[in-house]
């Protein structure tokens, strides 16, 4: 079943010659074709298009939830630029994320590794490192928390017994974004698996190729499984990093963005902007904002990745 | 025993395209075995400690739960903590809400996304391919972007404080998410044998019927991938909850969990109780579903 559904059709278009041209065929698919899509294409227009031209026209307004909306210009992108909290949420998300993507790609990657071979109770292995990613945000919050707790806590009692030097965790200033990026790290099994399809698709040719020429493991790893792998690592970098900008439950359920500001995550931030000061055109700038460093920043990373990702068909071009 | 077990697996290896092992090199293969077993035990023991301290709290008294060092073993096993905790709030409630928008959701999300990517996949029409690709464009698009206007949207409806906006969406292909749904089934549907729609054509058949008849029975996997990734979805979703309902009433078990929190922040018993009722279904829902899963993680990683 897995081979049906990872199968890759290289053409959408069906084939010519299979098909008879009936009259009337092309109207009835015509007619049935845009009727099937139409659902999804007004809630695209409905709830993609029309909210984003909408919240950029809310980002030109000093509107706030009750009052009446006048046109401001870009003052509020000015009023961002000197915004102390703008610059220090997003020090925070990119902080998060630079210790975090990191961490949860390499991980992932070498419990792949691992979990690629001929291992007993494999799926035994797999349930296992798959099953943190599978508690809801929530109630992960409420857990860490109690694992971070200074006086209980779990960390702490270990470190304790251990002899070593506890910390305060979430509860301090420095310590809350590493203790967030270690409780990022519980849950790699997404990337786990994404590298584990894609492992699965190493052609096993290419080992052989290395074996004959005497390659021991290492060079089998450096020379086919880690450029095989790049595309894979790439993709797990990209939504990674979109994902950790997007950061929200554990700023709002673990530390309401303090101490002192020190967990104000971006959509946090933005949260308390819109909807407990009810500055709607303020936070809308601050959507697109966000929207834009996202942009960019994928932008630079498919830059980058043509450096570095390896794509079979590259040499066929 | 073990060890000629373990030999009898090394002699599989070459019909899997490996080289066969060099004898000499045998005992370090198995040293190498070895290691990835400690490895693997190692690196499960961090994985899995917040499960057990999760469970061993919440069966643990208030005066066991607080002694240092920490015990392991809750002596008695407090399961009072489970019907205190559960009983403190509404949470049948709770879970009842959850489920009418599970459903609901589950519906909708699979029905429009399904016949969404049955016309891009398999019925011809112009402007088809440039639709499709403005559509999954919108996969990059921060939820941030439309999340005010769409609030203020359901607000100026008066839907506020309703399932509303919660559901609805789910019936336009899912918003937001969805196009990712519509994506995926639509690379299923381009792998069946396109001679089928030619088949029943011939016969007479109308598109619906195509799909409804020929698609969707032999697109099984597929739909069950989606359904249960929309359904852990909803189950985790936290945000939309938090904006949209204010009435405890309506209260989702996620919402639930976060207003608990707030209310019984130093009773650990009680709130681990609630976590693990709130963990428990989606960790069963894995275990008796767990190939589909797997599948549907590598299905979606596979994004060209």
């Amino acid at each position: 079943m897995a081979a049906v559904l990872t199968r890759k059709p290289d053409a959408t278009a069906r084939p010519r010659a299979a098909r008879a041209r009936v009259s009337g065929q092309a109207r009835l698919e015509r007619r049935w074709g845009i009727g099937l899509a139409m659902p999804a294409i007004l809630g695209f227009l409905i709830f993609t298009i029309g909210p984003m031209l909408a919240s950029f026209f809310f980002s030109l307004t000093d509107w706030t939830i009750g009052g009446s909306p006048s046109f401001i210009g870009l003052d509020n992108y000015r009023t961002l630029w000197n915004d102390e909290l703008f610059w220090k949420s997003l020090f925070v998300t990119t902080y998060y994320t630079l210790g975090s993507v990191p961490l949860v790609l390499v991980l992932g990657f070498v419990l792949a590794l691992l979990l690629n071979q001929k291992v007993r109770w494999l799926s035994f292995w797999r349930t296992i490192y798959y099953l943190p990613t599978l508690v809801p945000a929530i109630a992960s919050a409420v857990l860490w928390i109690w694992i971070f707790n200074p006086d209980f806590g779990l960390l702490n009692s270990l470190l304790r017994q251990a002899g070593l030097p506890t910390s305060q965790w979430i509860y301090s200033e420095t310590a809350v974004i590493p203790s967030m990026i270690i409780m990022s790290s519980w849950g790699f099994g997404n990337a786990m698996v994404i590298f584990l399809a894609g492992l699965q698709g190493v052609p096993r040719h290419l080992y052989e190729a290395v074996s004959i020429d005497g390659g021991g493991a290492w060079q089998r790893f450096r020379h086919v499984t880690l450029p095989m792998m790049t595309p894979t690592i790439f993709y797990n970098l990209v939504t990674g990093v979109i994902g950790t900008f997007q950061v929200f439950n554990q700023a709002y359920v673990m530390t309401q963005g303090g101490p002192n500001n020190a967990s104000l995550f971006y959509i946090y931030y933005l949260y308390r902007t819109a909807f407990t000061e009810s500055e709607m055109g303020y936070a809308s700038a601050l959507a697109w904002v966000l929207f834009m460093i996202i942009v960019l920043v994928t932008f630079a990373l498919f830059q980058n990745a043509r450096r570095w990702v390896y794509y079979e068909m590259a040499g066929a071009r | 025993m073990r060890a000629t077990r373990q030999r009898g697996r090394g002699r599989v290896a070459p019909t899997a395209g490996l080289r066969p092992p060099p004898g000499a090199s045998r005992r370090r293969r198995r040293i190498g075995r070895a290691l990835l077993y400690v490895v693997l035990v190692l690196g499960a023991v961090p994985t899995m400690l917040p499960f057990v301290w999760l469970i061993r709290s919440a069966l643990m008294n208030d005066n066991q739960i607080f002694i240092a060092p920490p015990e392991w073993i809750p002596r008695p096993f407090e399961w009072s903590n489970f019907t205190g905790a559960l009983t403190a709030q509404p949470f049948g409630r709770y879970l009842l809400n959850t489920m009418i928008i599970e459903v609901l959701v589950v519906t909708g999300t699979v029905a429009t996304c399904s016949i969404a990517a049955f016309s891009f996949a398999r019925l011809r029409w112009r402007g088809r391919n440039v639709v499709f690709a403005i559509l999954l464009s919108s996969v990059m698009l921060p939820y941030a972007v439309t999340l005010i206007p769409t609030f203020v949207m359901w607000r100026s409806l008066g839907a506020l404080d309703t399932f509303v906006p919660l559901t609805v969406p789910a019936f336009f292909g899912g918003a937001g998410g969805g196009v990712f749904n519509i994506f995926l089934l639509r690379q299923f549907f381009l792998t069946i044998p396109f001679e089928l729609d030619e088949a029943a054509y011939i016969d007479g058949a109308s598109p619906l019927r195509v799909f409804w008849s020929i698609i969707l029975p032999l697109s099984r996997p597929a739909l069950v991938v989606v359904t249960i990734f929309t359904f852990i979805g909803v189950w985790n979703d936290f945000l939309g909850p938090l904006l949209y309902l204010n009435d405890e009433s309506k209260y989702t078990l996620a919402l639930g969990l976060a207003s608990f929190q707030s209310v019984y922040t130093a009773q650990w018993g009680y709130l681990m109780a609630a976590s693990a009722a709130v963990i428990a279904p989606i960790i069963v829902l894995f275990f008796f579903l767990q190939r589909y899963f797997i599948e549907g993680v590598t299905l979606t990683g596979i994004k060209s």
